[in-house]
């Protein structure tokens, strides 16, 4: 393992500045060869400028405050960070949902967001909206200290559909990519979601796990990978779940500099624009997301967030300023990490894209 | 120039060989790609066997390549290593059965 338990800003790493990111984006690969505009991509089929298909989620990172310090974290989350949402950020937020009935979701995340100290006031105030409510839930949180044992009956009480990281059925890969001792851990918290009714039949309590690749690869086809995850974790630890998520790892902060350390950048790129489909590039969550960051930003999605590429100027660009009729009718701000979206089979914070 | 016979950037260059015969081209990939849809094996358990395979026949861009592909399928460390004793398991098998032969001609050959 041997990865840093400190972000890349902690560390006043180069890779810690978006900007800087954006530069290692746009230069050529290896070998000289520039990459492919994702904008030109785009328009060769018909998708530029992109645009939303009508927001109904919105997806609000509440602080970059974590208990781990995974080594694909695309946040640059950890215990060092200290920017998290506060309550008057929220209650922005809970008013542009009032305004926006079309808005049916409010995916929370993070950092663990458990951290943030009005996390439990929020998802009570959505789900009062009526809003279905999904947390990103890491799972160790659940075992980080005795205030957060109750998290599973919170989140039974609220209903909350439960979205977890669990990158390997085998502790060996899971513990590479998200710190030492995180499998044993995680699989703790997924029996205790168990034993209060998550991802068991006819409880209507949701609990889908996000696979990551522990790696430079793209991940196999969702189907196939939650046959196996499903088999190994009931045959293993008797652990139940709904559905399994395969998210692409995109080329974004800490993940950006695994790909650079390893001397993995090029080859990865290269394979995420040869996997370019068309018809995930149609089904992309930022058509039907708005991001929202601890500061009440707007954002076309997470990854543009940590990258801050706010929403098209001319849009409103914070939460106090929120008009959906208004976001709808803007061009979303693409790069070249957008490839990661669009690779295979697709991939957002749904899983695959292409059904 | 390079000194080698292989080079890791021939690999995503396959799809080329089309260039020279098309037709034949065209076919062998259309096959390749129906071999390894999910059948009666799953995609996982044809990459497994496609790694071991490469391993035998000692393809060092088939390897790169059924490696990647087990790893993204989700095959792990242990099933990936285990194909390979598989192909090591018959590749020394196919020597020493031929013992049997060499025994064959001593008995043959000796009083």
């Amino acid at each position: 393992m041997g990865f840093s338990v400190k972000s890349l800003k902690g560390q006043h790493h180069e890779l810690a500045d978006p900007s800087f990111q954006l530069t290692v984006l746009q230069a050529p690969s290896q070998n000289g060869d520039q990459f492919p505009a994702f904008a030109g991509r785009l328009q060769e089929h018909g998708l530029y400028p992109l645009r939303p298909t009508g927001t109904t989620v919105l997806q609000v990172n509440v602080g970059k405050m974590c208990n781990q310090t995974c080594r694909h974290c695309h946040v640059d989350a950890g215990p060092d960070r200290k920017e998290i949402m506060t309550r008057e950020t929220m209650q922005l937020c809970i008013d542009a949902l009032q305004h926006s009935p079309q808005i049916t979701t409010v995916d929370l995340t993070g950092g663990a967001p458990e951290m943030n100290p009005d996390f439990r006031w929020f998802v009570e105030e959505l789900s009062q909206l009526g809003r279905q409510v999904i947390v990103r839930c890491n799972l160790t949180i659940i075992l980080a200290n005795r205030k957060y044992h109750d998290l599973p009956d919170f989140f039974k009480k609220y209903k909350v559909h439960v979205v977890s990281s669990l990158p390997y059925f085998q502790a060996s890969r899971t513990d590479a990519q998200r710190g030492e001792g995180v499998f044993d851990k995680s699989v703790k918290a997924l029996q205790l979601l168990n034993g209060v009714g998550y991802g068991q039949e006819g409880t209507g309590l949701q609990l889908d796990l996000v696979y990551n690749p522990s790696g430079a690869f793209l991940p196999g086809g969702q189907k196939s990978l939650e046959a196996e995850f499903k088999r190994r974790l009931k045959g293993g630890y008797n652990i139940d779940f709904n559905n399994l998520l395969c998210i692409t790892n995109l080329p974004v902060s800490r993940y950006l500099d695994y790909l650079v350390q390893s001397g993995n950048y090029s080859s990865y790129m290269q394979k995420l624009v040869e996997a370019f489909n068309p018809a995930a590039a149609a089904g992309v969550m930022c058509r039907n997301t708005i991001s929202v960051g601890w500061d009440g930003y707007l954002y076309d999605c997470d990854f543009n967030q940590m990258l801050e590429l706010k929403v098209e100027q001319g849009a409103p660009q914070h939460i106090r300023n929120f008009d959906r009729a208004s976001l709808d009718k803007r061009s979303i701000i693409l790069n070249q990490h957008c490839y990661g979206c669009t690779a295979g089979a697709g991939s957002s914070c749904g899983g695959e894209t292409v059904k | 120039m390079d000194k080698t016979y292989y080079n890791p950037a021939d690999l995503p260059k396959f799809g080329s060989i089309t260039e020279l015969q098309p037709e034949m081209g065209r076919k062998f990939f259309d096959y390749y790609g129906e071999v390894f849809k999910e059948g009666a094996l799953t995609e996982r358990e044809k990459a497994l066997i496609a790694l071991a395979v490469s391993h035998a026949v000692q393809c060092p861009y088939c390897i790169d390549a059924y490696t990647s592909d087990c790893l993204q399928k989700g095959a792990d460390e242990n099933q990936m290593m285990e194909a390979v004793h598989v192909a090591a398991a018959i590749k020394g098998g196919a020597a020493l059965v031929h013992g049997v032969q060499m025994m064959n001609k001593i008995k043959e050959l000796t009083m």
